[in-house]
């Protein structure tokens, strides 16, 4: 599926080195992100990643490309303003379960809603790892954690069930033991017209130990090799409830529908590119008259 | 082709009026000889050209359409408007009023009194009736009986106007809402005022809905109208356009609006809240015109995020709400503050805390965005006093946030922002589009980059040279974190001091930069006013009073409070012998910034915080009270 590309992978690398712990599921997304924008063979200069606050969300400090490292809980809002200003862009955004989830999750659904012309990724695993382990919006009922030290008495989070319910016109899971499938994933995502949510399986390595990579290699299972139609709704609904030893990873549900800046009235030319000097209100201030 | 010969129209419509007008004044000259001494009496004493209309009733009845509408018929004769409205935070039924001041005389704010009050309910009459004036008078349903020289003080001269508004509405088959339509038309008879141009007001208001629209409340007004002039003849005010200009009326919150497109505003996200919905309802309204975009996000945290995210990627972008709001984007606004973003936020202020009073009017917030998130950052705050202000600094906020690359915060009130005001023509041109260091791709092309854009270059004056995304050559990371001149995470003791010194040079500089107090007056004056925001229309017009009482004052008004003008105030001070600060809190912020940047305690404080704005009598009175 990856072809071959003029740009390498390890071009989008920045010369900072990654500080996550060895071994951790991050490398194996920021190894997907590259490969992705290699395979699609996008400028530096055209990449904006935009991210909040967590382990996860340092990935702009190791790319090559604009980086926006926002706060905790708020890469969508602040990717949804640089797109809407310069549709051009090609705007990648990065946040954790707890970021993207706990702290963003009124952001995350308005924006399945609104429909913009984001990717979104999310590492997802499980658990808060630079607050040093504290059970997460996705961590299992009765997972033991320092503020869960009986379990977590929480339901589980389900973000991909939320997302097709909430709008999002293209809704996927990708585990971060298998880069290059998600590097598909993130190829796909980006060429998508319109919101792509992908949400990741990332073990950590440090505070999660039960979902571990072992633990994901055994249950997760591709959707396009099981037949599942990602055009159908229902089916993506009912895929999406799987959980326990079958995880689907892959493309749940797709749809074509107008992005958000599509339907407004009027900024055909991208506001990044409108000459200020030429700005007229006579017109508007005869309605004061 | 077509639109000038509306106007031609319009000019022939207004010279048949004016004839019509001086036939019948002659005809009323005429009844006014024949008329007895009482009357004669009441005419020695009419006012001319000066009368404060106040329209009130439940919620629904279409009362802030009618007062605009009204205001609008005067501004239309070249007349002065104020218009405020106090109303409770519910939708049908509660208490509403529009007040419309009119003059031939420059005027800046509310006064405490009624000449002619349009009740459309009798709680309306019960709350309002201790404010009517000498000669002041009501027009009410006839329905209502219970109404008569028993319950109205009719030593004042007040004169009991009841029309059939109700009748009259339904006559035309419309519902109660057509009441307003029917009592303005009987206003306009009581104080004589030509049709004509009210008529052209509904034609413009009302011509997009269709013709049924506008006939329907033309016919209305014209009952009114017509009844009251066979029925009820002697008034004692009476409005005359001045000449065939007009001017415009429009709140703060249009001029805010206005000032942001012409200062090149592409973006707005905002989250309704009151008193600043009316900035996002204006800017969704002119998108299309002004090439814009507008978004309603889901919350506060989102808008000024969204701001952000467009300010990084070299739009103007801004956001607006109230203190609520803005406690919301606390984190955002630091969030600007050190990724160096540029960002305009407008704070418009109610009276708090909480929910407190939410269509009501304070300035209690002014130490909250000058402190608001944690760390120390610099930022802007400035702070218009009338509508004028509110164009001209909105662009000023504009053009600061570019050239300083941080959140400029535009300080209001519900008073400001909701309050109508006659204007004149605005000077388009009188702020200069200033972008700051924005690096052209010309400029990078040559460049020879390791990886990264220094984007946050240590330089003498701490503003640095920013890229926008998309420009090749020019990348980097902007970051909520500290940072080196790449945006790369630090850290490192050394570098952590040099870019705090960076940054808040910049405030430094800024104070060069930012727009100076204004001086009302003579330069020195025995008596010095000190105040911002939105009191200033009162100060303006009771310093004029005092003047007609002999006593010399004069006023500074503060436009930027964030850097603080210390030199300025220190100065005022220094050279009055007694300073009064006006300003509608409880504790007096403004006095202790004062205090803490120039060391002056300031004994003398006119201060208000029940919810109102300070009409000018009210702050006249207080002058008199605490001036030695």
């Amino acid at each position: 599926m990856i072809n071959e590309s003029k740009m390498k992978p390890e071009d989008y690398l920045s010369s900072v080195q990654p500080n996550w712990c060895p071994g951790c599921g991050n490398f194996g997304i920021l190894g997907a992100a590259k490969l992705a924008f290699s395979q699609l063979e996008l400028e530096h200069h055209q990449i904006v990643v935009v991210s909040g606050i967590g382990c996860g969300s340092k990935i702009p400090y190791w790319l090559r490309t604009y980086g926006f490292c926002g706060l905790h809980g708020r890469p969508l809002p602040v990717a949804t303003g640089i797109k809407l200003s310069n549709p051009k862009l090609n705007v990648v955004v990065f946040a954790g379960d707890g970021d993207g989830y706990g702290e963003g999750g009124n952001h995350f659904i308005h924006s399945c809603r609104r429909n913009h012309n984001l990717t979104y990724i999310v590492h997802n695993n499980l658990v808060y790892g630079l607050t040093t382990g504290q059970h997460s919006p996705t961590s299992e009922k009765g997972f033991i954690t320092k503020t869960s030290p009986f379990g977590a008495t929480e339901e589980a989070f389900n973000p991909i069930s939320m997302a097709i319910s909430a709008g999002a016109s293209f809704v996927a899971r990708g585990f971060a033991g298998d880069p290059k499938h998600l590097a598909e994933l993130i190829v796909k995502g980006i060429e998508h017209k319109g919101f792509a949510f992908i949400d990741v399986l990332q073990p950590c390595v440090t505070f999660n130990k039960i979902n571990t990579f072992d633990w994901y290699s055994k249950r997760v299972y591709r959707l396009e090799e099981a037949g599942h139609n990602p055009a159908n709704k229902k089916a993506a609904f009912e895929r999406s409830l799987e959980w326990g030893d079958r995880i689907p990873i892959g493309i749940f549900y797709k749809e074509d529908k107008p992005v958000y800046d599509e339907q407004l009235p009027d900024a055909k030319i991208p506001l990044v590119e409108q000459k200020l000097e030429k700005v007229d209100i006579r017109m508007i201030l005869e309605r004061f008259y | 082709m077509a639109e000038k010969r509306a106007v031609k129209n319009k000019a022939m419509n207004k010279k048949r009026a004016i004839k019509k007008k001086q036939t019948m004044d002659k005809k009323r000259a005429v009844d006014k000889k024949k008329a007895t001494n009482k009357k004669s009496r009441q005419q020695d004493n009419l006012q001319k050209n000066n009368l404060v209309w106040m329209v009130g009733g439940e919620a629904g009845y279409g009362i802030m359409a009618a007062g605009l509408i009204f205001a609008k018929t005067f501004s239309r004769g070249n007349l002065n408007v104020f218009a405020n409205n106090e109303y409770p935070s519910l939708i049908r039924g509660g208490h509403n009023t529009f007040t419309v001041r009119v003059s031939d005389k420059p005027i800046h704010s509310c006064i405490s009194k009624i000449d002619l009050l349009v009740a459309l309910n009798k709680e309306t009459i019960e709350l309002h009736k201790d404010e009517l004036s000498e000669n002041s008078a009501i027009i009410y349903d006839s329905s209502i009986k219970s109404i008569n020289a028993k319950n109205i003080n009719v030593n004042k001269g007040i004169r009991l106007c009841p029309v059939p508004l109700e009748r009259f509405a339904q006559e035309l088959g419309e519902k109660k809402i057509m009441m307003n339509s029917v009592a303005i038309g009987a206003s306009l008879a009581l104080v004589n005022y030509d049709f004509n141009i009210f008529a052209s007001v509904i034609k413009d208001i009302f011509g997009e809905k269709g013709p049924r629209i506008v006939d329907t409340n033309l016919r209305a007004a014209k009952e009114g109208y017509n009844y009251v002039k066979k029925n009820h003849k002697e008034f004692g005010f009476e409005l005359k356009p001045v000449r065939a200009a007009k001017k415009m009326v429009m709140t703060g919150n249009d001029a805010i609006a206005l000032g942001a497109v012409n200062a090149g505003c592409k973006f707005i996200s905002a989250y309704p809240m009151t008193p600043a919905s009316a900035i996002l309802h204006n800017l969704s309204a002119w998108a299309k015109d002004a090439n814009l975009i507008t978004v309603q996000p889901e919350d506060e945290l989102a808008a000024i995020n969204m701001a952000i995210g467009a300010g990084y990627a070299g739009v103007r972008s801004m956001t607006a709400t109230s203190g609520g709001g803005f406690c919301l984007m606390v984190e955002g606004l630091g969030l600007a503050g050190i990724s160096e973003t540029p960002v305009v936020i407008v704070e418009g202020q109610r009276p708090g805390p909480s929910t407190g009073m939410p269509t009501r009017t304070e300035q209690g917030d002014l130490r909250f965005p000058i402190h608001a998130s944690q760390g120390e950052f610099p930022r802007i705050i400035l702070a218009p006093g009338d509508v004028e202000d509110c164009f001209y600094l909105t662009q000023e906020a504009f053009n600061l946030a570019e050239r300083f690359q941080c959140p400029v915060i535009l300080m209001a009130d519900k008073y400001l922002m909701e309050s109508y005001k006659t204007a004149e023509g605005f000077d388009l041109k009188k702020i200069k589009l200033n972008r700051g260091s924005i690096v052209s791709e010309k400029q990078l092309k040559p460049l020879k980059l390791k990886e990264f854009f220094p984007r946050y270059k240590f330089t003498p004056i701490g503003v640095s040279p920013r890229t926008l995304p998309g420009m090749k050559n020019g990348i980097f990371i902007s970051t909520s974190e500290e940072h080196d001149e790449f945006g790369q995470v630090t850290d490192d003791p050394a570098n952590r001091i040099r870019m705090m010194d960076k940054r808040m040079e910049k405030m430094e500089q800024a104070k060069r930069a930012v727009p100076r107090p204004v001086l009302y007056g003579t330069k020195k004056a025995k008596i010095t006013i000190l105040s911002w925001g939105s009191p200033k229309g009162s100060i303006l017009e009771a310093i004029e009073l005092l003047k007609k009482d002999g006593i010399n004052t004069n006023f500074m008004q503060l436009t930027c409070l964030h850097p603080f003008p210390a030199n300025e105030v220190a100065g005022i001070i220094s050279s009055a012998s007694q300073v009064i600060v006006v300003e509608q809190n409880k504790t007096s912020q403004l006095s202790s910034l004062i205090r803490e940047h120039t060391g002056d305690e300031i004994r003398y404080r006119i201060l208000k915080y029940d919810g109102k704005p300070f009409p000018v009598d009210y702050l006249y009175a207080q002058l008199k009270k605490v001036i030695k």
